[in-house]
């Protein structure tokens, strides 16, 4: 684990020191950015839509029976914005452009396509793991910024056609807008910025590692995800303390 | 690209070991490739020939002894960006998110050598020489085994290497594409002095393009020398791997 760790670092290390190159590696980048948003656009703003909606459905009849309902927009926008966008939209580039990082670097690896990079005196880092750092680190906060604004929709659906909230949009949205500084939002970009990195960096440390033909091809895929995910929420934990600090 | 560029570099291996889980795979190699010779490396399965040409190129690092590439060791990074140094894998290695075109002029787009148009046309060329014309535009799926390996080799001949390994060249081809990969093989040897370093099961190909034939076994050098000195040598292990046919030969008949 102890070593894992440590090459993650020196890979991110390596990665950051590989930052001069970007522009040379800027149609890769878009590539990635337009692989991560085509195949999560649509998957996010469903998701968001539904956690914002679930997220009325579970408070609005609570806040109505005690007279709060005109709260319920702040309370879902903070709870979206710092919290659920972030972290569920981490999950889900998790799960779906981390694995396929893990799944091609993996197979290149197996099929000798990185050695004979080496060969041709091409740096793995700068051609692969580089273009799809910077398009994660670009795209899930942009994916965030988009879920913020699905997920508080959904929360102002439910909470105007739900009989037991019956709470205007416009009601819905003064308290969204009393209750949210652009600093919450800021937070969740932040926050979703360092998953990204996380993500990206895990992924392809368990693409540029794997051995053993296909079916390390899928462990790697399996640990990249499940790594990410754990380091998510623990770093969610971690930055939600110092930013909250940082906020008072 | 038209002007005989690459002139060959030397290659010397000094008492190479490298052992696995406790297992010897390469055992006090010793052996000299001089510039701008053809060294076959030949051996059965398991012999140690793969492990040893990624040694060879820098990929694998031994537990013992050095390899210089031009008199200087191949572990200093800078070694590979001062020579031209190229590799045709067994399984081709083309890159599947690329298409061949992509793939063959990889080299040169990555490291800013020519502009694209440029190598568009030195593409084309390769490709033309190896029989690969219309081609550029598919991906490495849509092509055949041996057609993949001859992209390998248009790919590696896009460096305009001074040294180059085959990895099994001829693996998996029929005969006439495996000869005329063995004519290019020899036709660039002779006609830019490149020091090329083959592995291969193939005794046709070996005996047909080599200067000098190394029979590896177990990690050690059985045999080495000119084709002629290999076949003659008296070593019963060498004999049976350089006759073993496929005529049936019953079982003595029980008493």
């Amino acid at each position: 684990m102890f070593q894992d760790i440590g090459e993650i670092l020196l890979l991110l290390g390596r990665t950051l020191r590989a930052l001069p190159h970007t522009l040379r590696q800027q149609r890769k980048v878009c590539d990635q950015l337009f692989e991560i948003g085509n195949a999560s656009l649509l998957m996010a703003c469903v998701l968001s839509l539904f956690i914002g909606g679930v997220l009325a459905l579970q408070t609005g009849p609570t806040l109505a029976e005690r007279g709060l309902q005109s709260f319920i927009g702040q309370l879902v926008g903070l709870a979206v914005c710092r919290e659920l966008a972030p972290v569920m939209m981490a999950v889900l580039i998790a799960g779906r452009i981390g694995s396929a990082m893990a799944a091609e670097i993996g197979s290149m690896r197996v099929y000798q396509e990185i050695d004979a990079l080496r060969t041709m005196n091409i740096n793995p880092v700068h051609y692969l793991v580089l273009p799809r750092l910077i398009a994660i680190s670009i795209g899930l906060p942009v994916l965030v910024l988009f879920a913020i604004l699905v997920g508080w929709m959904g929360g102002a659906i439910v909470s105007c056609f739900n009989e037991a909230i019956a709470v205007s949009f416009e009601s819905y949205f003064n308290s969204l807008r009393q209750g949210i500084e652009p600093l919450d939002v800021v937070n969740g970009l932040l926050k979703s910025f360092a998953f990204a990195v996380v993500i990206g960096v895990v992924s392809c440390h368990q693409g540029l590692s794997t051995i053993g033909g296909p079916r390390g091809i899928g462990r790697s895929v399996t640990k990249a995800v499940v790594n990410s995910i754990v380091l998510i929420l623990l770093l969610d934990y971690f930055l939600t303390r110092i930013l909250m600090h940082l906020h008072t | 690209m038209n002007a005989p560029a690459p002139q060959g570099i030397g290659l010397q291996v000094r008492d190479l070991c490298k052992s696995y889980n406790g297992h010897a795979v390469l055992n006090h190699l010793t052996f000299d490739v001089p510039a701008g010779e053809i060294f076959v490396l030949m051996g059965p399965s398991g012999s140690g020939k793969t492990v040893l040409l990624k040694h060879l190129i820098g990929l694998e690092s031994p537990d013992a002894g050095e390899i210089l590439v031009a008199g200087q060791p191949v572990s200093d990074p800078g070694v590979m960006t001062r020579y031209r140094v190229a590799m045709v894998f067994q399984s081709g290695a083309l890159l599947n998110s690329l298409t061949v075109g992509e793939n063959v002029g990889l080299y040169l787009s990555e490291h800013r050598l020519k502009p694209p148009a440029d190598i568009a046309r030195v593409v084309a060329e390769k490709l033309e020489l190896l029989g690969l014309k219309g081609t550029t535009d598919k991906t490495p799926a849509e092509l055949s085994g041996g057609m993949k390996k001859r992209v390998a080799i248009a790919r590696a001949l896009v460096v305009e290497p001074q040294l180059i390994f085959y990895d099994e060249p001829t693996s998996e081809l029929d005969p006439l594409i495996a000869v005329t990969i063995g004519r290019e093989i020899l036709n660039l040897n002779r006609r830019l002095q490149v020091t090329s370093i083959v592995v291969t099961h193939d005794r046709d190909l070996a005996f047909g393009i080599a200067d000098r034939v190394a029979l590896l076994h177990e990690g050690e050098i059985l045999a080495l020398g000119s084709p002629d000195d290999v076949q003659a040598n008296p070593n019963p292990l060498v004999q049976r791997f350089l006759k073993a046919d496929f005529r049936f030969t019953p079982e003595p008949a029980l008493p």
